[in-house]
């Protein structure tokens, strides 16, 4: 028998725009059988599109895809799947309160005379179940099991319909490491069958660990595919951010000279503080007049440790200090009265009110450390919302507008209003200047600078390497959800941030 | 704490409870409590409502609603009164187009909820409305039936005689008939674990390939037709059709639905529990009659207070199975 | 610069009662042409007469009750116990105007407080017990007029005191009492919302939660506001129905008005989702309401098929509030974001 050298998968040139953004452009995307090819990027790099389009959850612009050899045109997620493509999602997407045999075989239960044969799905649930090695009571409902549980269940339904390529996205988000071993054991026994297994991840340790090549995508295009055992850590990491290591500018940080000079007492202090399945315990200070940088790359925890610091999540272990005392945030209210702020990354869930103008989304926070009977009047809130219209260049119609009508970048800028006019002690800003043009990123460093000389306190969490090196007198860097390293002064620049991601200082 | 082995028959275990702590405490209370009269009316008495219940039974367990019920069942009693009296149709041409009626009327709902998005609470509303003026203008005011099949074949021969003085009336035939229908679709067709499905976690039902518009859309139908088909089985009760009655019969319904242990979002319960529920229904209403002081009022409250505690129960088991589910959104 | 901006506002406030004030002039078009003296108004003894004062006067029960019912739709909840307790409040009222030596206005505080009570028997089950909305009110909605029967004792109660008959028979200003007192309400409401913080929150809450919660808006508190305040709008109207026929009726006082208030909130421009409410639309709403069954009445149409017409609204308002619908129709109302 010979060695069949058609890749199971194959993508060529494939584009995809929605309106406004190009989402992809003449990507290719190969998959070979018997592989765990990993694909990753930052945001905005196009994989969930590239999922989507491949699972027929959006049609494509251009391109062509070959399954086996042969050209397919999915046009649904059940297309797919009939074609041979099943895809487990991070979300599970199962139903909770059914059993784990009618999970997996919904939809496509044995019947007879229109009536579903139960014990006929019993067994193919446990057929299905042994696939990927587990064995468990398939009457339960999938919720009296854990998240890894469910996430088997999810594989094993996938499975269940003679799938040849298998896509995970983000599987393993939610599980230990104990699980995360599992789930790999079966990943490695569904590679020896010859299966093609497409795995969607931003853990670096666990992409070395599993895949046997890696497709990096940036900005929609193709960066490169690589195998897994060549590429050392620094060099991933370089392609993902998109630096260079070679060229990159030896640009030391201003800010971090200062850094010696502007240390008064800390304001916040972290003390072991963590979270199961948001962030491993780590310590942290920041004080007045500081900028401390969080970097890392998308998914390593940093968001994570914005919410809990800002009370969002609770935390389990540790402790957090502010002046010195003990604190514990059980809502974001309590941070709010303790002088903390947030912009959030996720805006879109968590920061703006869309159908709420740009006026009384900037005042909102204002107006509610105040209280429902200290009102601001309507002259003052004009004149508040004016004021930051024209400091962060707001591009709006008017105060009045909507601000679901805005750009995306300037819906941000009236978020940042919204905390800045609370004049907090401490600022946690989660990627900022996401979205804003190259003049106003500047603007915006600069009153960053010019409120950490009043004395404001500020945390600084970006994926633009060069932000944090600018503006920042010390860096925090995260890596899978732990802390992984902090550096100051002389070791704040671009290279050294992303050895210290990579975790490995030289090769491999 | 995971969900212990058969909590989801936890809510059916406290109905059943609920049924026989209220028999018992009628057979103890009252002398003629434990006969079989008794027994044989709470199915007879309640069969409308125990048919519309399971319509309603269904459309809950997607996790929808549907207000229409009560305005349906007497809209169909008066076109049925109207049809073989007035208008001299034939009792067996008159009944399958009432139903058919019925069903074109829930499957105009499903597709204002699937197409449009439009909330089932509102649209089932415009419905109740809409049915209830139907009604009077097929007839402002009760009608009473003389068509000899419904004096003569309903009443008397399709009766069963159990004992010298009672008799299993065809009504309560026709409900345990129904009721054991829906348990078939509810437990063993596809289409009814699609409503499961729909019920439990719908955007992951579509992912999962599954057809949701035709499960809504079929699913709303079946509850019209199950409106419709208690309407008629209220006119084989009460011999007439009445455009006025049932108001407020899909409270009812819905409450037996609740307290048959069927989450109201939708996703879990049982057929039988519904059953029961209405048994619970009746069973009230018996105890509130025999008591004879208390006002049929005191039925309201009893019923308000058992639906509050069987939702207080659903919550009180989710927070405590915490079930399995990982993200977290901010408090308050 | 600044009365330009101001203006922005009021114009947007105009703009947005466009459409339930079309509705209710074109329904008052059709009446003047075709129903005879539907316009008529006359001064007798100093007070105004008419049908116009007639759809006022009845109307202002609705007006009332979709002045609490705008709050907790804004909120994104819904409150279906209005009926109920207005039906409660009218017993309480009843029953303590006649027992001996009871001031009048302890009979009204009387009524009012036991309102607010139920309205926050409703914030509770949706605040603390997270029970949805519609099934928590639904509750109240089931086993209200039980208790309402349970204060009258099963009977109906009637009553003769000057005082409480005023309430929705006497005149103040030459118009209705039940008028004055509804746009009395709807003043204070508007204050409350707009003068105070109140109105921001409860728009903020119902349009994002986690948003609002995320910036130190105390949703759970604002929740539960809008049902004690729904509860008191509900008792104040449950005063004027029973003070209407004199006499407490628990089995029919209020009957079906939570679903006309619902409506009323809805034509007015308010979204079920929750989010910007308005007040001023609300009412125009309950006119149009109002107006609707006057109009069918004066032409001879049945009052029970008046509801026919009430299902067409609701489904009309809710298909042109339906984003698939008009995405459907090819219309695009809002502007995409970029």
């Amino acid at each position: 028998m010979g060695i069949d050298t058609t890749p199971l998968l194959e993508i060529r040139k494939l584009s995809k725009s929605f309106p406004g953004v190009k989402a992809l452009q003449e990507v290719d995307f190969i998959v070979r059988r018997g592989e765990v090819h990993a694909l990753m990027g930052e945001n905005g790099a196009g994989k969930s599109t590239l999922i989507k389009v491949l699972t027929g959850v959006y049609p494509r612009d251009e391109g062509m895809f070959r399954l086996d050899g042969a050209e397919i045109h999915p046009h649904s997620p059940k297309e797919a799947e009939w074609m041979g493509i099943s895809t487990v999602y991070q979300e599970v997407n199962l139903i909770p309160q059914l059993s784990v045999a009618e999970n997996i075989c919904l939809g496509r239960q044995p019947s007879r005379f229109g009536l579903v044969r139960w014990r006929a799905v019993a067994e193919r649930a446990k057929a299905a179940l042994a696939r990927v090695d587990l064995k468990i009571d398939v009457a339960q409902p999938l919720a009296s099991y854990s998240i890894a549980i469910q996430q088997l269940t999810a594989l094993a339904r996938a499975l269940d319909v003679s799938a040849k390529l298998l896509i995970l996205d983000e599987p393993t988000s939610s599980l230990d490491e104990k699980e995360v071993e599992e789930l790999f054991k079966v990943i490695r026994k569904l590679r020896a069958q010859g299966m093609g297994v497409v795995i969607v991840t931003h853990f670096l340790e666990q992409v070395y660990a599993i895949s046997d090549r890696i497709t990096v995508l940036r900005d929609g295009r193709l960066v490169g595919e690589y195998e897994t055992a060549k590429l050392p850590r620094v060099e991933l990491v370089s392609r993902m951010i998109g630096k260079e290591l070679a060229r990159m500018q030896k640009v030391q940080s201003e800010a971090g000279k200062e850094a010696a000079a502007a240390q008064g007492p800390p304001l916040l202090e972290l003390r072991q503080f963590g979270r199961p399945g948001s962030i491993a315990p780590m310590d942290m200070t920041i004080a007045k007049g500081e900028i401390v940088g969080l970097a890392g790359l998308l998914g390593s925890g940093r968001t994570e440790t914005a919410r809990l610091i800002f009370g969002v999540d609770a935390a389990k272990s540790g402790e957090m200090r502010v002046d010195g005392k003990r604190v514990v945030f059980k809502s974001p209210r309590q941070a709010i009265r303790e002088g903390f702020a947030f912009t959030p990354e996720n805006r879109k869930v968590e920061g703006i009110i869309p159908h709420l103008s740009v006026r009384e989304n900037i005042v909102l926070a204002l107006q509610a450390r105040q209280g429902v009977m200290r009102t601001l009047s309507a002259r003052q809130q004009l004149q508040i919302a004016e004021e930051f219209i024209r400091l962060l260049g707001i591009s709006t119609p008017g105060p009045e507008q909507p601000v679901m009508n805005l750009s995306g970048g300037n819906q941000q800028k009236v978020l940042l209003a919204r905390w800045l006019v609370t004049q907090p002690r401490l600022l946690i800003l989660d990627e900022p200047t996401r979205g804003i043009d190259v003049g106003a990123k500047a603007e915006i460093e600069k009153l960053i600078q010019s409120l950490r000389a009043k004395g404001m306190a500020i945390l600084f969490i970006s994926s633009e390497l060069e932000e944090v090196v600018r503006d920042c007198q010390r860096v925090i860097v995260l890596r899978d959800r732990a802390k992984a390293g902090e550096l100051t002064g002389n070791q704040i620049n671009e290279e050294t941030i992303m050895h210290t991601i990579a975790g490995h200082s030289h090769a491999a | 704490m995971r969900q212990r082995f058969g909590s989801k028959y936890i809510p059916l275990l406290a109905t059943a409870f609920v049924m026989l702590a209220l028999y018992t405490a009628g057979c103890g209370l009252y002398r003629n409590f434990f006969s079989l009269r008794v027994a044989v009316n709470l199915f007879g008495d309640n069969a409308f409502l125990g048919i519309a219940a399971v319509g309603a039974t269904f459309v809950i367990l997607s996790g929808g609603i549907d207000l229409s019920v009560g305005s349906v069942v007497a809209f169909t009693s008066i076109l049925i009164a109207a049809m073989t009296g007035k208008w001299g149709l034939d009792p067996w041409l008159a009944m399958p187009l009432a139903l058919l009626i019925g069903a074109a009327f829930g499957a105009g709902m499903g597709c204002l909820i699937q197409w449009f998005e439009l909330p089932p609470f509102l649209v089932t509303l415009a419905g109740m409305f809409l049915a209830r003026g139907l009604g009077f203008i097929v007839h402002p005011q009760a009608l009473g039936i003389r068509h000899a099949f419904f004096l003569h074949l309903i009443n008397e021969d399709l009766s069963l005689p159990l004992n010298a003085k009672v008799s299993w009336p065809f009504t309560a035939t026709c409900y345990v008939l129904i009721f054991l229908l829906a348990m078939v679709v509810a437990h063993y067709t596809k289409f009814g674990r699609y409503i499961y499905a729909l019920g439990g976690d719908e955007p992951s039902a579509r992912l999962m390939g599954l057809p949701v518009a035709r499960t809504k859309i079929l699913l709303y139908t079946m509850s019209g037709f199950c409106s419709a088909l208690a309407g008629l089985v209220y006119t084989f009760y009460t011999q007439s059709g009445n455009p006025a009655s049932c108001v407020g019969l899909e409270l009812d319904a819905i409450a037996a639905v609740v307290i048959g242990g069927t989450l109201l979002s939708g996703g879990a319960g049982f057929m039988a529990g519904t059953l029961m529920g209405v048994l619970i229904l009746g069973l009230i209403q018996t105890l509130i009659t025999f008591q004879g002081n208390l006002n049929t009022w005191w039925t309201r409250i009893v019923v308000g207070l058992l639906v509050l505690l069987f939702i207080l129960l659903q919550n009180l088991i989710a927070l405590a199975t915490g079930r399995g589910r990982g993200s977290k959104a901010v408090g308050n | 610069m600044q009365p330009d901006r101001l203006q922005e506002r009021k114009t947007r406030w105009w703009f947005s009662l466009v459409w339930p004030v079309a509705a209710l002039v074109l329904l008052l078009l059709f009446n003047l042409v075709f129903t005879q003296g539907f316009f008529h108004v006359e001064v007798r003894d100093g007070y105004l007469y008419g049908t116009l004062i007639d759809i006022l006067n009845h109307g202002s029960m609705v007006i009332l009750l979709s002045l609490g019912m705008a709050l907790v739709i804004a909120t994104g909840g819904v409150d279906l116990s209005v009926g109920a307790v207005m039906a409660i409040a009218g017993a309480v009222a009843a029953q303590l105007i006649n027992m001996p030596n009871v001031p009048f206005a302890l009979v009204i505080a009387g009524a009012i407080a036991v309102a607010i009570v139920c309205g926050c028997w409703n914030g509770l089950l949706v605040t603390i017990f997270k029970i949805q909305p519609i099934v928590a009110t639904l509750i109240l909605m089931v086993a209200g007029r039980g208790v309402a029967q349970l204060i009258t004792g099963g009977q109906i109660i009637t009553f003769t005191h000057p005082g409480l008959t005023y309430l929705g028979n006497g005149h103040c200003l030459g118009l209705p009492f039940p008028i004055v007192l509804a746009l009395g309400m709807l003043g204070i409401t508007v204050l409350l919302t707009r003068k105070t913080a109140l109105g921001l929150f409860i728009e903020s809450v119902g349009d994002n939660h986690i948003a609002s919660a995320c910036s130190g808006v105390d949703a759970r508190s604002i929740k539960f506001l809008v049902y004690l305040f729904s509860g008191l709008c509900a008792g104040l109207a449950g005063l004027v129905a029973a003070s209407n026929i004199k006499c407490a009726d628990a089995n029919h006082a209020g009957l079906f008005l939570e679903l006309d208030a619902i409506l009323a909130v809805v034509v007015g421009g308010t979204s079920l989702t929750g989010g910007r409410f308005y007040l001023v639309g609300a009412v125009v709403g309950a006119l149009f309401i109002q107006t609707l069954t006057t109009t069918m009445y004066m032409r001879n149409v049945s009052a029970d098929v008046a509801p026919v017409p009430k299902a067409l609204a609701i489904i009309v308002v809710c298909l042109m509030q339906s984003p698939a619908f008009r995405q459907r129709l090819g219309w695009s109302w809002k502007r995409k974001p970029a």
